[in-house]
């Protein structure tokens, strides 16, 4: 139902008009029952640019309701720039509660980052997707890379893999690592840090992945499995600190270096804001 | 020491704040309304109108205003503020045949039935620097010949084809709505609508440049301008209550024929090939790139050999949105330290295996 909110009624609710809407969530449930195909999807021109989160927020848009609360985040963070500016965005259009704890959240939108703090079932976590194609700088053309996904022909990626050992004797990719979903589809986990790809695998909440310049949709449903590519004699590893987060202590979480003096002195903090907090009060609490 | 990431909420705000101030500028001038841009800045407004895809000469001046002038994002403007419009229906196919035209020049004939009309145009200026408009040189109104608004203006093209010389072009799909590249994803191969469409959004200096790749031998395709008009013609609608066409309006729009070398065999006489561009308002440099473009774009149809980037479709029309391209392009500015940090650390893990290896090659040579 058509349904406008007070401060920009010239706009639908959640922006998008409930046409486009009904056309995203087609797709989305088909990417739901594809998962880690590429849907292709009439995506809109937004008012925010391409590159900058378009594909996620019409996702967010199509899926979002009064009765939501949404998390955004940026690089983990939700005190930056962008994730400040796509928040307003939908307290604007949406009229939506917002929150910064990953708990309390039912939508989380996000680029770069899995949050710290495991999902539960009934979350939904909307990704923002630069390139969704994850064989896109192996083979350009789109014709060709449909064709070796129909095939499940993917022996080019591990070849680059094979390459990267071959040249630094370990595989040295380190974000936007490539997985292969319920074992089929070979997908693009986004730009997040290699860190944060166990974190998809088998997860309670549903993950969606929105492309908006190159229009595409796609999902991995509530725990399917998702398995990062590798060898028998090269598993698959993740970042390590031999340092801690200096705010809160953490050993688990990824984290940050900033550069604090002239000299280039160097301390590590937690990329989860909401993270690092919340474990900041745990311990003053005590 | 945390700062640099938070606050994020009040730097926006203030940035805001700013832009609109710089927007602005100095309060004791006069602002611009939109009415001296559509006016006297037609030609900004013509291109913000054709690559946003919406012919509305204010909405294009508001756009070019609040952008500062910066055309690709008054493109962008308009393009979020049309995506949100509702759609009626496509209108019938324009008839350029019906143009009351203010310049049509074909340069494949010396004289062509109703005349060549030059019309106002850069060609012929001597590019100086006209100093009388620093003190505001009033010109008087330049004198018209009467129009004869009901004679119809034959392409040029059409005289060609009559004679079987010209490739006639494809047949129109009458019935089925055209594919709309605003509401469904690009798929390849593009049909010849979409790429039109895609050919018509796209940026000026990429079709440009790549138009002119082909001049310089990267898939020559031997071009003549068959014809290039601009005019005002008229847009007709068919609304379901009425059951016919009625005119809703009447937009100015420059369409380029451009005529190709010719294709033929043993068994198919030679034929010369045409490629077709059309913007809103007057743009002809830009109608001119689409058409060499358009009929570069055809190599494969024509098997041809495409071997040069202007002549390879998926890399010519994925890479023609200048809105998608600079979006993406100045995405860049924005934060990324968290694939960086990744990348930190696995330089550094690399790194110390290099020094470790070359301190043991150095204590072994040692010990030799």
């Amino acid at each position: 139902m058509p349904d406008t909110n007070y401060e920009d009624g010239a706009y639908n609710y959640a922006y998008l008009d409930e046409q486009t809407k009904r056309m995203i969530r087609r797709a989305i449930l088909k990417a739901v029952a594809v998962p880690g195909y590429q849907v292709p999807f009439g995506g809109r021109e937004m008012p925010l640019p391409y590159g900058w989160g378009t594909g996620g927020i019409q996702v967010t848009a199509a899926i979002i309701g009064r009765d939501d609360t949404l998390k955004v985040i940026d690089q983990g963070a939700d005190d930056t720039t962008n994730a400040v500016s796509i928040r307003r965005f939908f307290a604007r259009v949406a009229d939506v509660a917002t929150t910064t704890r990953t708990e309390d959240a039912t939508v989380i939108q996000t680029r770069h980052r899995v949050p710290e703090t495991p999902l539960k079932e009934g979350q939904i976590l909307v990704f923002q997707v630069p390139i969704p194609e994850p064989l896109r700088m192996l083979e350009p053309r789109e014709t060709e890379t449909r064709t070796l996904h129909a095939l499940s022909e993917y022996g080019v990626m591990q070849v680059s893999l094979y390459e990267s050992i071959a040249r630094h004797g370990r595989i040295a990719k380190t974000y936007n690592y490539p997985v292969l979903v319920n074992g089929r589809y070979m997908m693009s986990p986004s730009p997040i840090p290699k860190f944060d790809n166990p974190k998809l695998d088998r997860n309670p909440a549903l993950q969606l992945y929105g492309a908006g310049r190159e229009k595409r949709i796609y999902a991995v449903p509530p725990y399917t499995p998702v398995k990062s590519l590798d060898f028998d004699d090269h598993p698959f590893e993740i970042e390590t600190w031999t340092e801690c987060c200096a705010l809160c202590g953490s050993r688990e979480s990824f984290l940050d270096e900033m550069i604090v003096d002239d000299s280039g002195t160097r301390r590590f903090i937690c990329s989860d804001t909401d993270y690092c907090q919340e474990r900041q009060e745990e311990r003053q609490g005590k | 020491m945390y700062v640099a990431v938070k606050g994020g909420e009040t730097a926006i705000a203030h940035s805001l704040d700013l832009l609109a101030d710089r927007r602005r500028g100095p309060r004791e001038l006069p602002e611009l309304s939109l009415d001296q841009i559509d006016q006297q800045l037609s030609l900004a407004v013509d291109r913000v109108m054709t690559e946003g895809s919406c012919y509305d000469r204010t909405l294009a001046a508001l756009a070019i205003k609040q952008a500062r002038g910066d055309l690709v994002e008054a493109i962008f403007l308009l393009r979020a503020y049309r995506t949100t419009l509702p759609r009626f229906g496509d209108s019938q196919p324009l008839d350029t045949s019906r143009m009351v035209a203010e310049r049509r020049i074909s340069s494949t004939f010396k004289d062509v039935p109703g005349g060549q009309v030059l019309g106002p145009t850069f060609d012929y200026t001597h590019r100086l620097l006209d100093f009388s408009l620093i003190a505001n040189g009033e010109r008087p109104t330049a004198p018209t010949a009467p129009v004869d608004a009901m004679q119809d203006l034959p392409r040029v093209g059409d005289i060609l084809e009559r004679e079987g010389m010209l490739e006639p072009p494809p047949p129109a799909d009458t019935g089925a709505p055209a594919q709309d590249i605003t509401r469904t994803p690009l798929t390849l191969p593009a049909s010849r609508p979409v790429r039109l469409q895609n050919l018509a959004r796209g940026d000026e200096g990429f079709l440009l440049a790549l138009s002119y790749s082909t001049q310089r031998g990267y898939g020559n395709n031997h071009p003549f301008v068959g014809e290039i008009r601009f005019g005002a013609v008229p847009v007709s609608f068919v609304t379901e209550e009425l059951g016919f066409a009625i005119e809703i309006a009447e937009i100015d729009v420059t369409e380029c024929d451009m005529v190709n070398q010719f294709a033929g065999s043993h068994d198919v006489p030679p034929q010369f090939t045409r490629g077709y561009g059309l913007a809103f308002g007057h743009a002809e440099r830009k109608a001119m790139a689409m058409a060499l473009m358009d009929r570069a774009l055809r190599a494969q149809e024509l098997s041809e050999n495409a071997t040069s980037p202007a002549q390879d479709e998926e890399f010519v029309l994925a890479h023609s949105d200048n809105v998608e391209a600079s979006g993406f392009v100045q995405h860049l500015k924005l934060p990324h330290y968290v694939d960086f940090q990744s990348e930190l650390v696995v330089v550094r893990t690399l790194r110390a295996e290099v020094e470790a290896r070359q301190r043991r090659a150095a204590l072994d040579q040692a010990a030799e």
